[in-house]
């Protein structure tokens, strides 16, 4: 009896560690891969690395250097400018689809499929496409010509001015669709009646809209802003794959100037200094978010 | 009346009605245009593509692009095909996704059913590593590849999409079974069944949708990679998307536009077919992912 009891103690001690014992692989996983690493990059940018990692500690000069390269800025404006088009015109679009959608649509099983299926491509076969497109000797503007419209002209690919928006194009493209069914999915969680009770009260369609509508839909701009912030950081293939950076150096983010710094100009230092600047450029939004999520789900 | 969810208390008039139809059909139009010319295009001799317009059908169908992209086209320096990279991808994502997926299962069980003091904050750490910009952990991820000795490989691959892909799976099983009675996880347990036998028996069962959402997330997501493979995958292991960048941008010789797109919707035709098939469910995950409930 006692044998047995001390047998049954040690198998419930057991089953409260199994949890654990599972759980820590990923804990592991996820220290260091995540956090080690992150930790890790910081270190070497405030090292003088080159070509390989080097631990001669050097503070933050590589930060003044980074910050007084021209390629630097220059991306960073451009990052500015296509972040800031990027999430307006996606909102804009899929906040509008939505709302059409909303109007009991015909057709809808039909349509909402074609919006969203550029979100499966890989932004590799939506740069591919669209550099083709975009090329003025190839795509839309030679189309025009051979149609009778000779004075078209379209070659903002081939424009140093004007080639960071046809990133901002091919990426509405393949993203909107997905923002429109965020918002979708926010329209038809309102409740009806409260758009009855307003329209009794003779409220016009657009009041409906802009009084009720659009600011009940919070959470859908928040969570698709969020996402669409964190997607223009990261942006990386769609430039490699639609300009390469260029013309020139006319459509470089930080995700591009990170990576050839790091890995082809043999200045890790600086390279690891532009991640840690897009590291903190995304906690900055992500890290109050989360927290207001996880707080909330709290209680 | 229609279903509840989709009657909308607004009223158009005739006018409206057009404006609308109108819109949504043009933005169809938009949203389709890019695979429409890629479609056709891929399917004209070379000489048609360079002497006509992008929109017409092909007059000379023709297949040559296809089997040229898959089989004989130049992909960096050897004359494969995407055929070696694509099943590269297969190797790389299937082996990724699983693991990935069964591993998001067992700690959204853990983060929900037999939690413990600092869970909330463990899964903060994994929910934050879903979004950080992956440049801050290239560096040392191809030293520690290397210091492992699979650097250039797929199961280095395999290992550097799981690792960031975990947090994306955790995310969607603890939400789903947040919703699921704990009620009935205790009254197991009172009965004597143990941690695995309550996951096997009682979780596992009623796991089909969020299994299929988390599958098909993490299949497009590692299925459409591009940073990591170019980053760590060498010439043996290369993927798809990184195999269909060079075929793309190769310099020498005649740019053969049509092969390209055969490519190109070659690399697309896995994610699409899942789309197709379980689009709503695809739909549903990308949802989970940012609405989190």
């Amino acid at each position: 009896m006692p044998i047995q009891s001390r047998q049954a103690d040690l198998r419930t001690r057991l089953q409260d560690l199994i949890p654990k014992i599972v759980l820590a692989p990923s804990l592991a996983v996820v220290l260091i891969f995540v956090y080690g690493f992150i930790a890790f990059t910081v270190y070497l940018s405030m090292t003088d690395s080159k070509m390989l990692p080097s631990f001669d500690f050097i503070g933050l000069e590589n930060f003044g250097r980074l910050f007084a390269l021209p390629a630097w800025n220059t991306a960073l404006v451009n990052l500015v400018i296509f972040a800031t088009l990027y999430i307006a015109i996606c909102t804009v679009i899929g906040l509008g689809l939505a709302i059409l959608l909303d109007q009991k649509i015909r057709g809808e099983g039909v349509l909402r499929p074609i919006y969203l299926y550029p979100m499966a491509l890989s932004f590799i076969v939506t740069g591919t496409a669209w550099k083709w497109f975009l090329d003025p000797g190839l795509g839309l503007e030679n189309t025009m010509h051979l149609w009778g419209w000779t004075s078209f002209e379209f070659n903002w690919i081939k424009d140093r001015n004007m080639a960071i928006y046809t990133l901002v194009l091919a990426a509405v493209w393949q993203t909107s669709g997905f923002v429109m069914a965020m918002f979708l999915a926010g329209l038809r969680g309102i409740d009806n009646e409260i758009l009855k009770a307003a329209q009794i009260d003779g409220a016009s369609n657009v009041a409906l809209y802009r009084r009720i509508v659009i600011p009940m839909l919070r959470p859908a701009f928040l969570s698709a802003f969020v996402i669409l912030f964190h997607m223009a950081i990261k942006s990386y293939d769609l430039v490699i794959a639609l300009t390469g950076g260029g013309p020139g150096r006319a459509t470089e983010l930080p995700a591009t100037f990170m990576y050839s710094y790091t890995f082809t100009r043999n200045s890790m230092g600086i390279g690891a200094a532009s991640a840690v600047i897009m590291l903190m450029t995304v906690a900055a939004i992500m890290i109050p978010y989360l927290y207001s999520e996880l707080g909330a789900k709290k209680e | 009346m229609s279903a509840v969810s989709q009657d909308t208390a607004v009223k158009t008039s005739r006018v409206a009605q057009v404006f609308i139809y109108l819109t949504l059909v043009l933005f169809a139009l938009f949203y389709l245009l890019p695979l429409y010319v890629m479609l056709t295009n891929s399917l004209k001799p070379l000489s048609e593509i360079t002497g006509g317009d992008m929109m017409s059908l092909p007059r000379a169908l023709t297949f040559e692009p296809w089997l040229s992209a898959w089989a004989t086209a130049q992909v960096g320096v050897s004359p494969t095909g995407l055929r070696p990279y694509f099943l590269n991808s297969i190797l790389m994502v299937v082996p990724a996704v699983a693991i990935s997926t069964v591993m998001g299962a067992l700690n959204g069980y853990i983060l929900t059913k037999w939690r413990f003091r600092g869970d909330t904050l463990l899964f903060g750490l994994m929910l934050f590593s879903c979004f950080i910009p992956f440049q801050i952990v290239l560096i040392p991820m191809a030293r520690m590849l290397g210091l492992m000795g699979i650097a250039g490989t797929t199961q280095g691959l395999v290992l550097v999409h799981v690792v960031y892909g975990i947090g994306f799976s955790t995310l969607y099983f603890r939400n789903y079974y947040a919703s699921f009675p704990t009620e009935l996880v205790r009254a197991a347990m009172i009965d004597g069944a143990g941690f695995f036998r309550i996951f096997w028996r009682i979780m596992l069962p009623v796991s089909g949708p969020i299994a299929v959402v988390t599958i098909i997330w993490q299949f497009t997501n590692i299925w459409n990679d591009f940073l990591f493979g170019a980053s760590f995958a060498g010439l043996n292991a290369m993927p798809m998307t990184v195999a269909l960048n060079n075929l793309v941008n190769s310099s020498t010789g005649v740019r053969e536009y049509n092969v390209h797109f055969a490519g190109a919707i070659m690399a697309a035709l896995p994610t699409l077919l899942v789309y197709i098939v379980a689009g709503r469910f695809f739909v549903r995950g990308l949802m989970a992912g940012s609405v989190k409930g």
